[in-house]
């Protein structure tokens, strides 16, 4: 195990490397010149001040030995700093809580109802359920989420009155849960079509007839023996899903209107605050990295064949 | 390649495509041409070809063709005869504004789709085929991208651009899909590099480009043609979601992001403004999905 540890940590390595690199020559070597930006596109910029600015901002040195000080910086817990002189990091401790309690959430959400729904559409494999979950899934992946949500806000927020339409106002649970369900439903299809699959190739395994012949009623095979082997590859693509939860914030936190990261990111667009996007963005890649490597070495945990591929 | 889970389970997920290996043949079709759950789809994607196409041939159904015939006394005004989808906020004629959208989400989901299925198949086929040091290269390129959460990359690249094009928009799309449909073809290149024809062919002298491209590359690109026709409506809602967002298409283009992305503040009072390019998107995308769907069940099967 330490051995797997050890190489999996090494894996990662080029891969923080190249994400951090590509967001880096993304934003800063592009077109354009990021001292006339500050300035303003039409201000006339002094050369002397030009020339100390270049040099204050290491704009001077090869793009190579900026991405290394930029690299330091991220070390250094440090993302950049806003055009109103806020560092970002600051921003980001203040909406990081709201982000995972808005995608923990969405992950109950999508464990409760993609387990449940999968295994009821194996249950009564090509009945109404099953197709009524197979049309249902279809039908959520055809509609643009950012859509599922408007029309949730209409008929449910601000229609039905249910739940807060916007804000953190009325705080967890009760503004949480209606972006955390659209925000579940992302990748609710595939959960429960994979629950589905799953169970239904475990209720052909020759365990569940042993079961059911030693008497044990249907209700005590399903739930003690096929769920508990069919939630091996669930297991895993829900872990998985955790780190995509994250990045999924952007657009719900936005129309919702709670302020977490993926918020920051929605507002940072529409100001044109290039280093919150960048900033948060780049936080985001590495908090992703790292919840699939804790996912991954949790794998080896449980299927002990990975470690010695 | 590496070990990791995601790699173990992916066959089981999205890109089931991965088992599907047999080639799309005659009798496939007929069996599809029969089932009303892929013609349906079907004519969805036709009829939205030839509203990305001749526009003119719907929009002028209801007397008012020109989208771009406003009139700010009209703005937001519900439907009406002659408009049946009401006005957008600057007044113009929100039914034919829709049909017009249709071209640039068409546009953009063939063209990124072309451009994802070039680089899979090129870098797929050299990565399969060759092995050794440039399949590292290019599996450790692929983990690099699979690194960026949904769509957290794209803002990044489309938010430090000037230009937003459908080009540029398509581009920055390809960019962090391309290693999911890449992964197919490296796949199904090394199931057939190992076939009999393709071990004659090199022993009787053939070089290897013309190893890969008479050989390899037509018999092992089925898979990752029906994953390539299958992610258009993926893109076409990534698209949309990255125009709603701000950074992909802006206003003047004509698109349905575009239109959502107005309607965003004024749906309470407008809904009509939401409801109609949601649903031409919705109905767009849910017509690649079923088509894939149904493709998917017919070449797999297990699920026959």
């Amino acid at each position: 195990m330490g051995r797997y540890v050890a190489r999996r940590l090494l894996q990662l390595i080029p891969v923080v490397l190249g994400t951090t690199f590509i967001i880096y020559v993304a934003v800063y070597a592009l077109p354009g010149d990021p001292i006339q930006a500050l300035a303003g596109p039409h201000q006339v910029v002094a050369p002397a001040v030009a020339h100390a600015l270049r040099a204050r901002y290491h704009l001077d040195q090869p793009l190579l030995v900026q991405y290394v000080y930029y690299l330091t910086g991220l070390l250094h817990a440090d993302f950049g700093v806003d055009f109103n002189g806020t560092s970002v990091i600051q921003i980001i401790i203040a909406s990081w809580p709201i982000t995972v309690t808005l995608a923990l959430t969405a992950w109950a959400f999508e464990i409760i109802f993609g387990l449940s729904l999968g295994t009821v559409a194996a249950i009564r494999r090509g009945e109404l359920a099953d197709h009524t979950v197979l049309a249902g899934t279809t039908l959520i992946m055809g509609i643009p989420y950012f859509v599922l949500a408007y029309v949730a806000q209409i008929l449910i927020g601000v229609k039905l009155g249910w739940f807060p339409v916007s804000g953190i106002e009325d705080g967890w649970p009760k503004s949480y849960l209606l972006p955390g369900f659209i925000l579940a439903l992302i990748s609710l299809p595939s959960i429960a079509r994979l629950t589905r699959a799953s169970v239904l190739e475990n209720l052909r395994a020759d365990y569940v007839d042993t079961a059911i012949a030693k008497g044990l009623s249907y209700r005590r095979v399903i739930l003690k023996h096929v769920l508990r082997n069919s939630l091996i590859p669930v297991t895993s693509l829900l872990a998985i899903d955790l780190g995509y939860l994250l990045g999924g914030t952007v657009l719900i936190e936005g129309i919702f209107n709670l302020p977490g990261l993926g918020f920051q990111i929605f507002t940072g667009i529409q100001q044109h605050d290039g280093p919150v996007v960048v900033g948060v963005s780049t936080l985001l890649v590495l908090v992703f990295l790292f919840v699939n490597l804790v996912v991954d070495l949790g794998y080896g945990v449980l299927d002990p064949r990975i470690r010695h591929v | 390649m590496s070990e990791r889970a995601v790699d173990v389970i992916a066959p089981r997920i999205a890109t089931e495509a991965e088992v599907v290996l047999p080639p799309i043949s005659a009798g496939l079709m007929r069996h599809l041409l029969r089932q009303p759950r892929f013609l349906i789809p079907a004519f969805g994607v036709f009829v939205a070809c030839v509203m990305a196409a001749v526009p003119q041939l719907f929009a002028g159904l209801f007397g008012h063709g020109d989208p771009n015939a406003c009139d700010l006394a009209n703005s937001g005004l519900g439907p009406m005869p002659g408009h049946p989808f009401g006005f957008d906020i600057q007044g113009c004629d929100l039914y034919s504004n829709v049909i017009y959208g249709a071209r640039a989400s068409m546009s953009i989901g063939l063209l990124s789709t072309a451009a994802i299925l070039v680089i899979a198949i090129l870098l797929g086929s050299v990565a399969g085929y060759s092995g050794g040091i440039a399949d590292s290269i290019i599996g450790r390129l692929m983990d690099i991208f699979f690194g960026f959460p949904a769509l957290v990359g794209m803002i990044v690249f489309l938010e430090t651009f000037n230009t937003h094009t459908a080009l540029s928009v398509s581009l920055v799309l390809a960019l962090f899909m391309w290693p999911a449909a890449t992964r197919v073809m490296r796949g199904s290149v090394l199931a057939t590099a190992h076939l009999d024809f393709v071990t004659a062919s090199r022993s009787i002298g053939a070089g290897y480009l013309r190893i890969l491209a008479r050989h390899v590359i037509p018999n092992s690109i089925g898979p990752v043609a029906v994953l390539g026709s299958l992610s258009i409506g993926g893109v076409i809602a990534a698209e949309a979601a990255l125009t709603f967002l701000g950074v992909g298409l802006r206003a003047p283009s004509i698109s349905w992001g575009v239109q959502l992305n107005t309607a965003q503040q004024y749906f309470e009072i407008h809904p009509n403004l939401l409801i109609f390019p949601g649903l031409f998107l919705s109905l767009t995308i849910l017509s690649f999905v079923l088509i894939g769907d149904t493709l998917r069940d017919a070449l797999d099967p297990k699920l026959r």
